[in-house]
């Protein structure tokens, strides 16, 4: 049985590991706030974005001599993974959840016999692929300086990404990242940005084909298409940045109630050795007296 | 009194404006126009410059400095996606004047990447162009 000093000091211990939790799970619902703001600012342009973008994809898309951002190289043998994670750790899954997306989608690739380059935003992820897929970076942006996401840092992602494209380093390109869904649950997503994507745009007809465009149509997609680029990947930043908070709040929470559980156990054990000790000491007086 | 049209600007961290306005002037990339109420239907990309509204209600910000993006004008409502925009009050020397500076540092390269990019050098050198005509709008 360990001695009361001991277990005294154990429950000083925990007790400060609680304090330190339960501060991190605040700063991280603080947190969270305003990365889902910023989500939630960020909404309108994305979606019109993507509106407008996806009228001209119907309309330029399948012509001939279509910008290759959207038509593609025409092959697909190279991928570049974009793996966007936390550049800090102490958020439960978050992480690994990405990283073994990402990895999942570079096997399968590499079954299929295509070579798989990896671009890492974020610490993190980068630590956890560099064991096995080391050989395939290609790049890291570090964003552990950035102290409130601006569109300025997606902007520097993407100049990169499509500096790549154009000189021809790979043919599709796929961003992973946590899309947020609440303070429990945020869902792992790929999401191929180059060639471009659009979900099929059920508008009536109409919309896309009665406005003008100047200069041209091809010539507003070709402007456009970097652009939509840059707004996915801001996007996905800002989704990643809420469900980090998220995760590192539900995290922290658990371990704030872990710490509770464990001082509730070790204060009864406390307890339990503090009687065993005072009746081991008073059968000795006792004793004591009766061999008088 | 004209009939009143929406005018929203977005850019990607936030929107910016909202209002009812009566006209609003859009620097596009092949000229500036003016969309009014019932405009057809048109997407125009943005060269850099300001953006005016005409009639605004109330006393919203009536000129914005834009350094690109599009404008999406649809009947009652014109939607511009700008991708940096301040309201001209706030555009300072020093704000206008990296923003030239960040442009110079684009042509540069563009025409040191060599004879392949011949056309990326003239965006830039447009692009120059079109941000010292803004600043001298607006500094005067």
């Amino acid at each position: 049985m360990p001695n009361l000093k001991d277990l005294k000091n154990r429950i000083a211990s925990v007790k400060s590991t609680r304090k330190i939790t339960k501060a991190m799970q605040m700063v991280a619902a603080a947190k969270l706030r305003r990365a889902q703001d910023a989500a939630e600012a960020a909404r309108p342009y994305a979606e019109k974005m993507e509106a407008v973008m996806g009228g001209l994809a119907k309309s330029v898309g399948n012509s001939e001599g279509a910008p290759r951002l959207l038509a593609g190289t025409g092959k697909s043998d190279v991928h570049l993974l974009v793996v966007m994670t936390a550049e800090r750790g102490l958020c439960g899954g978050f992480n690994s959840t990405i990283v073994r997306k990402a990895r999942s989608h570079a096997e399968t690739l590499r079954a299929q016999g295509k070579t798989v380059k990896i671009l890492t935003v974020g610490k993190k992820g980068r630590e956890q692929l560099k064991r096995d897929h080391a050989d395939k970076f290609v790049g890291h942006v570090d964003l552990s300086d950035v102290k409130r996401l601006g569109y300025a840092d997606a902007a520097r992602i993407a100049t990169d990404v499509l500096g790549r494209f154009d000189a021809g380093e790979f043919d599709v390109a796929t961003i992973f990242f946590n899309r947020f869904q609440s303070v429990i649950s945020q869902v792992p997503t790929a999401t191929q940005i180059i060639p471009a994507q659009f979900d099929a745009v059920e508008e009536t007809d109409d919309s896309g084909s009665v406005y003008d465009y100047e200069p041209s149509e091809e010539a507003v997609l070709e402007d456009l298409l970097p652009r939509g680029v840059a707004t996915q990947i801001f996007t996905a930043l800002l989704e990643n940045a809420a469900s980090e908070q998220g995760a590192r709040m539900s995290a922290m929470d658990n371990a704030t109630r872990n710490a509770g559980d464990m001082i509730e156990r070790l204060t009864i054990e406390y307890n339990r050795s503090r009687q065993a000790v005072i009746t081991n000491e008073l059968i000795e007086i006792i004793s004591g007296a009766e061999a008088l | 009194m004209a009939a009143k049209l929406q005018f929203d600007l977005v850019s990607p961290e936030r929107r910016l404006a909202s209002v009812a306005v009566e006209g609003v002037q859009i620097p596009g990339t092949d000229g500036d126009m003016t969309a009014m109420a019932d405009h057809a239907p048109m997407i125009t990309t943005l060269r850099p410059g300001v953006l005016r509204l005409d009639g605004a209600e109330g006393g919203a910000e009536t000129a914005y400095f834009v350094t690109g993006g599009f404008a999406d004008v649809a009947g009652p409502t014109v939607t511009v996606l700008a991708e940096q925009a301040l309201p001209v009050s706030e555009v300072t020397a020093e704000v206008i004047d990296g923003f030239i500076a960040d442009a110079r540092a684009a042509h540069e390269k563009a025409l040191s990447a060599g004879d392949g990019a011949t056309t990326n050098a003239d965006a830039t050198a447009k692009l120059v162009a079109d941000m010292e005509a803004a600043r001298g709008l607006i500094l005067g």
